[in-house]
Formats: structure tokens, sequence, C-alpha cells
């Protein structure tokens, strides 16, 4: 299994775990977008999310902006310490910044996400 | 308004050049941030020192006798007896006794004769130069100042920095304001600001306003600060954003603007009433009859609460709207402004904001939320 990321055109990346599990957060573009992150809503552990749809929401001190969920499946965990660090979410977007790991219900949707070349590449249309 | 043509103030070229983010604001392309980012900028603007561009704002001269009567005329408050080298905020008000628009008005008189150099939104300046020309007496000349830059340096350190380039700025205290030469340049400066803090608004011919900015933002303790912060500042601060906080809709007794209000003009004062909307606005002071007041809300989650949120009761009746909201820099939680029945306007009274779905609980505050730091003396 490779360590790389694969992003959704709407911002989020995935980091396959090995163990049917996968992390997710948004990009360093998102971040980069909204701005300083001021709050978090983590979605619920258990609950069932599904791809394309919303199951996070990041504020910075301009706006709110939805996440939506890169693939389908079961929140396993939450990044709890972004309650009290959300800024941790432009300071390490892409690592200590993850905002869920969800139980993968549908492997196959990884394949609908990009590597990090051909998601850069959107960035510069 | 029209989208299509956005003006530019004197200084646009500097903010495009120190990276500003630049977004139409009020018919202005107007910078909301600058790299440094919001949340550093306003925490920057708490610490040091910040220079903001408020060129985008109306300023007007009325110079000749009868030009403070002619001003007290409009607004609840105290013009006529406003000292030479005082600024005071007022309001002008609707027949109706709501709000046209929140203004800052100095007292330049001399030997000239009678000067008022008053400061108007962006927003309601050709409303607000309107309105004063229709109620121009004669012998009064209104000259809107079209040539002129306005920037505001704001912070803790603002004093020393403009005590390099002007030493007599030292003996300002809160509120005062004078003509003078900074490195050859006419200005007119006053010891105030929105921000909460100490600092300086300056009026500066358009011609020199990127010399005297570079001068300024060239001093360690300055940085450039956009919009974005000044909001944050001002809410912080228990500052009303006219058009949000305030409009024609509410009352300055509804917006808790009370304080902004004369005793003199009040009833029982020599120079009671007088002023358009009067009746209602007096009235509501000796009667306290009104539906809803202008409160300060803090959040206890961190989730910010924005503009346009419901406000609900323990019962999810709902009670209120919030007129400005967000995260608060400095105090690290959710600040708020909002509109509440009068029942839920005390202190320490518990409502929930009605957020995703969810009821985030929020407490009336004491405004501002911050303690202000203004010099006086």
């Amino acid at each position: 299994m490779s360590d790389s990321l694969r992003f959704a055109a709407s911002h989020e990346w995935v980091r396959d775990n090995g163990d049917g599990t996968v992390t997710v957060g948004i990009s360093n573009h998102a971040q980069e977008l909204l701005g300083d992150v001021v709050f978090v809503e983590l979605p619920e552990v258990g609950a069932e999310v599904e791809a394309t749809k919303e199951f996070s929401l990041v504020e910075s001190v301009k706006a709110a902006s939805d996440v939506y969920a890169p693939v389908s499946g079961e929140v396993v965990e939450v990044n709890e310490a972004l309650d009290d660090a959300p800024e941790t979410v432009n300071e390490a977007p892409e690592g200590e910044g993850w905002i869920a790991k969800i139980k993968l219900s549908n492997a196959a949707e990884l394949e609908n996400l990009m590597d990090e070349n051909a998601y850069k590449a959107t960035l510069e249309e | 308004m029209s989208e299509a043509v956005l003006n530019k103030t004197p200084l646009f070229d500097l903010h495009v050049s120190l990276g500003g983010k630049m977004v139409p604001f009020a018919g202005y392309e107007m910078p909301v941030q600058y790299p440094l980012g919001v949340k550093s900028e306003h925490l920057h603007t708490r610490e040091k020192a910040g220079l903001f561009d408020v060129s985008h704002m109306g300023q007007v001269i009325l110079k000749g006798e009868g030009a403070a009567a002619m001003m007290e005329s409009l607004v609840p408050v105290d013009i006529i007896d406003l000292p030479s080298g005082k600024q005071r905020y007022a309001l002008f008000t609707n027949e109706e006794g709501g709000i046209l628009d929140d203004l800052m008005v100095t007292n330049y008189s001399g030997e000239a004769g009678e000067e008022l150099y008053v400061v108007v939104n962006a927003a309601c300046k050709d409303q607000d130069i309107a309105h004063m020309r229709a109620h121009l007496p004669e012998g009064v000349e209104l000259e809107v100042l079209e040539d002129r830059a306005l920037v505001a340096l704001q912070g803790p350190a603002a004093a020393e920095v403009m005590k390099r380039f002007a030493p007599s700025t030292a003996e300002m205290v809160f509120m005062d304001s004078r003509k003078m030469s900074i490195e050859g340049i006419d200005c007119f400066i006053s010891r105030s600001g929105y921000t909460g803090e100490d600092g300086f608004e300056i009026s500066i011919p358009a011609a020199d306003a990127e010399k005297l900015c570079r001068l300024l933002l060239d001093q360690e303790e300055v940085e450039a600060i956009g919009l974005g912060a000044r909001d944050s500042l001002r809410l912080e601060s228990g500052l009303c954003l006219y058009g949000h906080d305030i409009d024609t809709t509410t009352t300055p007794i509804e917006g808790s603007l009370i304080w902004a209000i004369s005793k003199i003009r009040r009833n029982g004062g020599d120079r009671a009433a007088g002023f358009p909307g009067a009746d209602k606005i007096l009235g509501q002071i000796e009667t306290k009859e009104f539906d809803t007041k202008r409160v300060g809300l803090l959040g206890s989650s961190r989730a910010p609460v924005r503009e346009g949120t419901e406000l609900v009761n323990a019962d999810g009746e709902v009670i209120g709207k919030v007129t400005s909201g967000s995260f608060g820099p400095t105090i690290g939680a959710p600040v708020a402004m909002a509109y509440v029945q009068k029942a839920y306007s005390a202190l320490e009274t518990e409502v929930f904001a009605l957020v995703r779905g969810k009821q985030l609980p929020m407490t009336v505050s004491r405004m501002p939320f911050i303690e202000q730091r203004y010099y006086r003396g």
C-alpha cells in the first residue's frame, strides 16, 4: 500500500491506512483558501457517510465551508484535538490536521480520487 | 448599486504592492487581508499597531455661520457646544426615529469662522451628503473632500509611532482633533478610531497618502491591516457596523446607543428634541417601551455564530437574530451582536443560536467584550 495521498475535486485528501480504513482531511490548497481556521465541526463516531456528501465543516475567521466525504463508509475515529486547536488544520492540513477516519464500505471508490499530480493540475486550470 | 465600476482609493497601488487581497466593499476595491492573514492582523493591532485604509469613507467640510446649528438639527447630539479641536460620535436619524447613518463630527472652528469636519460611512455617503445639502442654511457651504485619503493607525504602539513624526500628537487625548503638518504634508489628525485601541485617524491629501503610509509602514511596530481584521476588532470592542447592527429600522435606544444621545438634547435639556424622530426616540427613553434591543453575545462552544442566525429561548421559541458575528481572536471565543426581545436582554441571560440544526448556548454579555484602551490622559 502506498503512503501517498489521493484527492477529491472538492479539496479533501484521503490516506489509505491499509486496514480497510482511510484518514481524511482537507488539502493544503483548501486551508490556504479558507484562511485562519477557528472551528471544525467533527462528524459523530459511528455515523455513516456517503461519498460527495457533506460530513464535516470548517469555519475560518471569514466563513464556513462544508467538507465533503471523499469516500463512503462509517466514521470510526475523529480528530478531537481539533476541538482545542483548530489552527492545526492550517499548520498541518495533510498531517496532524486530519479530520476523521472512515471504514470503507466500497474500496473501489478510492479509484475515483486523483493522485497528487492530477489534483495539482486541477488547481492550475 | 452597480457592481460594474468599482472605485479605488488613493492607496490602491500600495495595497496591491503589499499583497493585499482586494474585494468589493461599499463600491470600492478594498483589501480584506494581506499575506499576514486576518487573525494575525487582528492580534498584531492589539499588540503593536495596525494601519488601515478607510479612504472609502466620506469626508465633508461644513463651513460658515450656522454650520453647528444645522448639524444639530439632524442628530440627537450636542454639536453647538462641541469645543473646537474635539470630535464626537453622532447619528443621522429619520422621522421614524430610525438611524440613517452613524458618523464622526469634528469642530475645527477658529478665527476663520465655523467649520465642521464630518466623516460618514462609505455605503451611505451619497445619501448623507444629499441629506446635509437638503438642510443647508444660507451662509453654510458644504464641501466634499474627494481629494483626501483617510487612514487609521491603531494599537498600543500607535502613539509612540506618531510621536516620531508629529511630537505634538503626544499631547492629544481621546477624541482630540488637530490640523497639523507631518513631513510637510497637511493632515487632519484625531485621536480616535474603531478598534477599541488607542490610535489616530489621519486625513491626508490623496497625492501624499502613499508617501505618508509608507513612512508609517516602515516603522517596525506597524503592519498593514485589512477589512477582515477591522471587522473582528470593532466587533470585539462592541462597536456597531452600520447596515448590520443599526439601520433605518432600529432606533438609537433599540440599538443600545442611548449613550450617544447628549443630555442637553433629551427631555428636560436646554436644547431638547429638534432632530428627526425626536418624539419617538425621546419617548422611548421616557417610557422604556420598545420590543427589541441590541446585545452582545459570547458563545460557550467554539463554533462562530454568523450574521442572520436565529436565536431561541430554552423552549425553542425564536426571540432574536444575530446582526454581526465572528470568532474573536483576542477573546478566543465566538462573539456576536444581536437584537433580542427585551425580556432576554439582561446580562447573563442564556439564549441559543440555531446553527445547522443545533442549539448553541450563548450568554448575553457586557460590551465591549474586551477592555477599550483609549488614551484619556
